[in-house]
């Protein structure tokens, strides 16, 4: 762990070259982005297999759903924005009606994209994507979980989508660590507020805890790296004990994950929940960390938002 | 089972009875496209394909695609007539409970390959089945109806383009040219002509036959199967509402049963049943 940055992406080919050995009846599709989603590892370790669709992500699903009728295991690959978005309605008739067997697996998500813009910068993915029925929805926290995360989802017999960044992000999670889909993990306990982050907001949260702690207010930090089907059960304990909450997510807050666990909360037990995230915006050119400065997503801004959720809870308690 | 060529035209004619019952009954559906391509569902049920209804997901099977997914009472009529599900299921088309969804449903009707309706999709399925059927060495085909009108969506040319390339001679697929879609002549709404000089020029081999001619049918679909290294596309000129006086092309009846007189009448000009609501 230790500071150390790793590219979810890469670990993401690497499980596909992994596959590639064990699962003959694993097939993957690109959309001419193989040398930067990834899956040119697996296109290296099964040609035969990697099947190139050219920039035509509507056909590259149906071909997928033809791949997955027929019993292969299929994992298409492209950016995050083409992923959800140019071929949404393609995944919800050809994908998650007749629940499939395809895995959606995006990289290039979020505002960390950076310096191509907002025309590549997916703040909308997992809003499309969750409301889709039969679809599961990741976003893994860093590499080590972006690798286990594949090989999960490859056992799972069903539509998946799943995201993660361009850019390396800090490991929080354990190697070799299992990857159950629908389990949020505890990466820190405490009893004041709960920081729930997905993806690499997740790194930002634990930092966050770090500082709040050192202002006396003791925070539990979960990753939410399943967004659905949402794990309520992890959120029902740390809201009994805590009683309020932060969401983080390198996403819209309109529909993301913030808003999955909103829907959970005010329906089941309200308490005050604080989001961060893009406020209905598109992002811009900068580099990823300007862009987060601007966006509110550090973890100074996670620790704002901590405390605004403790003022909530002090004047409803009072 | 052999049929001959008159057995054949006699299970169109059962497919049309079909159609209009069904969608007499629903008081809603598409029965022009439905019956502008009852020949070729004939042909390639009870004479083309290799299948088998007590075993629909035997995998031998030659695959087929309706992606105009709104001729599913065709479909529906070809699958129960082959013996997949009772006949009298047909009744139930559009009703709330039946497995006979507006548009086919893939799991829900033994049969059905692939859930469609959303026009323009179907050719990428039927690729992906066909690259897969390629990977795993076998010699089963997979055939692919579009409508005309749907080739306005550009995601035909893309699964076009990747047939093409990945040399799918597995892949057989029809355009049922009725020429009319649901505002009127597709010419008007967004010309698709010069229409075999764009699959030619997209690399495939081109046939263009009469649809409602069950010889020229059963030919092409012979022709299409020694293709060596490229996919086929099998024009069929065809009449919307084909066997319905006053359904043939009138593209009021793209999406709108009959009433009880119409029927009544459309039952009788196909030599057929009695009409009872």
């Amino acid at each position: 762990m230790d500071g150390m940055k790793l590219a979810q992406r890469n670990y993401y080919g690497k499980a596909l070259a992994e596959l590639a050995k064990k699962d003959p009846n694993t097939v993957v599709l690109d959309a001419d982005l193989a040398d930067s989603t990834k899956t040119s590892e697996f296109r290296k370790a099964a040609p035969g297999r990697f099947i190139e669709v050219g920039i035509a992500e509507q056909n590259m699903i149906g071909v997928a759903s033809g791949l997955a009728a027929s019993g292969k295991t299929v994992f298409a690959s492209t950016f995050a924005v083409f992923a959800s978005g140019r071929c949404w309605e393609q995944i919800r008739l050809a994908v998650a009606y007749p629940k499939l067997n395809v895995k959606i697996v995006a990289t290039h998500s979020g505002i960390s994209v950076g310096e191509d813009g907002a025309s590549h910068q997916a703040l909308e993915d997992i809003a499309l994507m969750r409301v889709l029925p039969n679809m599961t929805v990741i976003s893994p926290a860093d590499a080590y979980e972006t690798y286990a995360a594949t090989m999960a989802i490859a056992k799972y017999n069903g539509p998946v989508y799943m995201r993660m960044g361009r850019s390396e992000v800090p490991v929080v999670t354990e190697n070799d660590a299992e990857f159950v889909i629908g389990k949020a993990s505890v990466l820190r306990q405490g009893d004041d507020v709960t920081l729930v982050g997905t993806g690499q907001m997740v790194a930002l949260c634990l930092e966050a805890a770090s500082a709040l702690l050192e202002e006396g207010i003791d925070a539990e930090v979960i990753n939410m790296s399943t967004i659905k089907p949402l794990d309520k059960g992890t959120l029902r304990l740390s809201l009994l004990k805590t009683g309020c909450s932060v969401t983080a997510e390198e996403h819209s807050i309109i529909g993301g994950m913030g808003a999955a666990v909103a829907e959970f909360l005010s329906q089941e037990m309200p308490v005050p929940v604080e989001m961060v995230g893009t406020k209905d915006t598109f992002g811009e050119s900068g580099a990823p960390s300007e862009l987060f400065e601007k966006y509110g997503l550090t973890s100074k801004d996670i620790e704002e938002a901590a405390k605004r959720a403790l003022e909530r809870k002090k004047e409803l308690k009072g | 089972m052999d049929y001959t060529i008159e057995e054949l035209e006699k299970k169109a004619n059962i497919l049309r009875l079909d159609v209009i019952e069904a969608t007499a009954s629903a008081g809603s559906g598409h029965p022009g496209g439905s019956l502008s391509s009852a020949d070729l569902m004939a042909a390639l049920y009870f004479g083309v394909m290799r299948h088998d209804p007590d075993d629909p997901l035997w995998e031998g099977r030659d695959r087929f695609i309706l992606s105009k997914g709104h001729a599913a009472p065709v479909l529906y009529a070809a699958l129960a007539e082959s013996g997949y599900f009772p006949k009298e299921e047909l009744l139930t088309l559009r009703k709330l409970g039946s497995n006979l969804q507006g548009h086919p449903v893939k799991g829900k009707v033994p049969g059905v390959e692939m859930s469609t309706g959303s026009l323009g999709q179907g050719l990428s399925m039927a690729c992906g089945m066909a690259l897969a059927g390629k990977m795993d060495k076998k010699d089963h085909k997979i055939f692919c109806l579009l409508g005309d009108g749907e080739l306005q969506s550009g995601q035909n040319w893309e699964a076009a383009m990747l047939a093409h390339h990945y040399h799918l001679n597995n892949l057989i697929a029809f355009v049922d040219r009725n020429r009319l879609q649901i505002t009127g002549n597709t010419e008007n709404a967004m010309s698709i002509d010069p229409l075999s000089d764009k699959w030619r020029a997209f690399g495939w081999n081109v046939l263009i036959i009469n649809g409602h001619s069950m010889v020229q049918i059963l030919e092409a679909c012979e022709k299409a199967k020694m293709s060596e290294t490229n996919p086929t596309m099998i024009i069929m000129n065809t009449v919307k509402g084909k066997g319905v006086s006053f359904m043939e092309d009138n593209y009021e009846f793209h999406g709108k049963a009959s009433k009880a007189d119409e029927t009544e009448k459309a039952l009788k000009e196909l030599g057929g049943r009695i009409w009872t609501e």
